[in-house]
């Protein structure tokens, strides 16, 4: 019995870190599906959206460090605290400038060029975040604080001691992602779908060309995509960052998403959540089962393994659409 | 026209070779002040700088010579920390620091071969501290055997000098760093009677919910962390998280920087970690840094993290290089080192608590000697605790001592394998 509940314990927690991958994993399956980019850069603008949110919030001078070297100004804060929906609504409007100097200085310049190309784009874009991330807000470990709830939810915990005899542990944090999570999946899958503006995405993503053709605006559509990308990286970023500060490891938590997306298929919403849940419960009941007798440390490698075996089986991944070429 | 070339030529000459007319003490630093473990690497970096600066500013350079710091950005990888080694090693460098346990192990033959000091102080290979068998390598003033020993002697002190039957776990980055201590907690377990368990945590560690759900379901007593990076924070969150009690949670002195509570808010109230010199700015020293380095613009970094623990600990690891010159000018009666003569230097290094306070920190490191056999110093440490209300660490215990017998019999037999794999025959006779 203590052990099936121990079990249950490492599943309900797997399948909320699940979640949090899945967040990651969104933002790439919203630029492949409705442009057919694969951005290597989501990981990076997770972090750059989280550095942006809290150097805004306590008052951060963007580039500081530069204005001291050049003009000896050596002042490094405004001198206020932003309210945390003040800062989340201004660090928006700086994803969708982000989105808008992309399209402008870089995806403009690529129309009708094979994936590859804009693929290759991308992790320049990545380099350059990364770098220009750290001019503007500063390297140091920065603590996001926006009120999110943390810690062990007593609520599940007495619940399960009073009912199984064994208090089950739940963070509070995972369980709210797991809420922002199924609204976020919601709100996309309507919006694509049964919108106009969804349906015009996906037209852009079949084909540049034809979509061009019959007079929808690429550049529009690849700001809209890439500004919805930059919010959901908020999104991740808020709850990656609350976890274990805003710094730049930040930006490899997109490593935990390509299993994730291999899993899942590239151009599935519902996909990147399913994939999500399967990496984040397989991984913590291997590391459960078989981590004493392997030695633990399993988390890093097992869900690339397990996307190894599935792609072997279902290469476009679960939900993935199957790609026929004619010759 | 040939005039203006062989004018060009003589001018582009001059420029190029301008630094190697510098007749300074060069000491190169392997820095990362970029990639995810920068938040360390920077303020490290800053100290190591600013307090070179201040001795070339303040005193004119140590006996007359002034120091140049050679930099070069490693972004923690090892491979470029062994490019940036060969790059900076022909500048003339005097010492290697490089601040990372992966290059470390991987200088170790080259600086040997090339006769140039390395010190990894607190980190690298532990068996090092043999200088019989390492003569280019130094640890002092502590290794992580040492480290191992000093937080299981302070969990001996807190439970009266008895520990059998308590369980203790270790939270380690799955690293040659983190299995450093493994094998001397067995070892101390054997004789002190506790239970160690291991989690190992792969890099770069941020998702930790397996390790501290076992963590949970087993209930140690004392919970040990050897991590690096954002595996600190991520392993803090999660011993609160479970309600683990902070001061029963004791991280290596790698694990105890305002990097690695501070994301975590209150919640990290009270968590411990060891510390291989004091805390804070409130030495005389930092009057002089202030006056000569910080307030005339001249710092390494932004100047805001001027008395951390990271930047106190860059800072105490060039006053031990600059205290080594030092002694070298002094053996050899010269002011212009080479190399060879500053290995001599580390290795007649005496600290003692009257230099410490002459030099503006007292209190502020151990005492200790270093000698032909002994490259590792005593190998003691503090224990600090973390105040988060007023954002402080504290040292709150004295100088502990770590169990010299159990590390020195470790050292050895590591020593002795050492020199029977590479073939070194044993010097100090």
């Amino acid at each position: 019995m203590q052990q099936l509940l121990y079990l249950t314990e490492v599943s309900l927690n797997g399948l909320t870190t699940g979640v949090l991958y899945a967040l990651v994993a969104l933002g790439y399956v919203l630029i492949f599906k409705s442009s057919g980019v694969f951005n290597y850069a989501q990981g990076v603008m997770v972090l750059f959206a989280a550095l942006t949110l809290v150097g805004l919030q306590r008052g951060q001078v963007p580039f500081a460090h530069l204005w001291t070297a050049v003009f000896g100004t050596h002042t490094y804060l405004f001198g206020w605290n932003l309210p945390a929906v003040v800062a989340i609504v201004m660090t928006l409007g700086v994803m969708v400038l982000l989105a808008i100097l992309v399209e402008r200085l870089v995806l403009k310049h690529l129309i009708n060029q094979h994936p590859i190309v804009l693929f290759m784009a991308t992790i320049g874009l990545a380099y350059f975040l990364e770098g220009f991330g750290d001019l503007m807000w500063g390297s140091d470990v920065k603590r996001l604080d926006i009120g999110l709830p943390v810690g062990i939810s007593e609520t599940i915990e007495s619940f399960t001691a009073a009912t199984f005899g064994y208090g089950v542990f739940v963070d509070r944090l995972d369980l709210f992602a797991g809420l922002v999570a199924a609204a976020l999946v919601f709100a996309l899958t309507v919006w694509l779908k049964h919108s106009q503006l969804g349906r015009t995405l996906r037209a852009v993503a079949d084909d540049h060309q034809a979509a061009l053709s019959v007079g929808i605006s690429l550049r529009l559509v690849w700001v809209l995509v890439w500004s919805t990308a930059g919010f959901v990286a908020l999104v991740a970023g808020v709850m990656w960052g609350a976890k274990s500060g805003v710094q730049f490891s930040l930006s490899l938590i997109a490593l935990k998403a390509l299993p994730v997306l291999m899993l899942g298929g590239f151009t599935s919403i519902r996909g990147a959540i399913v994939g999500g849940l399967i990496i984040g419960v397989g991984e913590k009941l291997f590391d459960f089962l078989m981590g004493p007798i392997i030695g633990g440390a399993t988390e890093s490698w097992f869900a690339y393994v397990l996307a190894l075996v599935f792609l072997m089986f279902r290469p476009q991944g679960l939900y993935g659409e199957k790609i026929i070429e004619r010759v | 026209m040939k005039i203006a070339r062989m004018t060009i030529c003589a001018l582009m000459l001059a420029a190029f070779s301008a630094p190697a007319a510098y007749a300074d003490l060069v000491l190169p630093w392997l820095e990362y002040r970029t990639g995810p473990y920068s938040p360390s690497g920077i303020p490290t970096a800053d100290g190591f700088e600013d307090y070179l600066t201040l001795i070339n500013e303040r005193d004119g350079g140590v006996g007359g010579e002034l120091i140049r710091v050679v930099k070069c950005e490693t972004g923690y990888n090892t491979a470029k920390g062994v490019e940036c080694y060969e790059q900076t090693k022909g500048e003339g460098a005097l010492v290697y620091q490089p601040l990372s346990t992966g290059i470390t192990y991987q200088l170790i033959p080259k600086v040997t071969a090339d006769q140039i000091p390395l010190h990894s102080m607190g980190y690298g290979r532990t068996a090092a501290a043999d200088g019989t068998v390492f003569e280019y390598v130094f640890n002092f003033p502590a290794n992580y055997w040492d480290g191992a020993s000093i937080a299981v002697n302070h969990i001996l002190d807190l439970n009266g000098g008895n520990i059998e039957g308590k369980k203790i776990s270790l939270v380690y980055h799955n690293s040659a760093y983190g299995k450093e201590p493994i094998r001397t907690l067995e070892k101390l377990a054997e004789k002190h009677g506790y239970t160690l368990s291991l989690y190992p945590v792969d890099a770069p560690g941020q998702e930790q919910k397996s390790q501290w759900l076992d963590i949970r379901r087993e209930q140690p007593d004392y919970v040990l962390l050897w991590g690096w990076g954002v595996m600190n924070a991520a392993a803090v969150t999660e011993a609160a998280n479970i309600r683990f009690p902070m001061e029963n949670f004791i991280g290596v002195w790698w694990s105890g920087s305002e990097n690695d509570v501070l994301p975590v808010g209150d919640r990290a109230h009270g968590y411990k970690a060891l510390a291989l010199h004091n805390v804070g700015s409130d030495f005389p020293l930092f009057d002089d840094l202030r006056k000569h380095v910080i307030d005339t613009g001249k710092f390494a970094g932004d100047g805001t993290s001027v008395g951390s623990v990271l930047y106190n600990r860059g800072m105490y690891g060039a006053l031990l290089a600059v205290e080594a010159i030092r002694t070298a000018q002094e053996i050899h009666g010269v002011s212009d080192i080479t190399p060879q003569m500053m290995r001599d230097g580390m290795e007649a290094l005496v600290i003692t608590e009257e230099k410490m306070a002459e030099l503006g920190l007292p209190n502020f490191g151990p005492s200790f000697a270093v000698s032909c056999e002994n490259h590792g110093g005593p190998g003691t440490g503090w224990v600090s605790q973390w105040d988060a209300h007023n954002q402080t660490w504290s040292i709150i215990s004295d100088l502990i001592t770590p169990d010299k017998e159990i590390i020195d019999g470790l050292i050895a037999e590591a020593s002795a394998q050492y020199a029977e794999e590479q073939n070194i025959a044993r010097r100090c006779q």
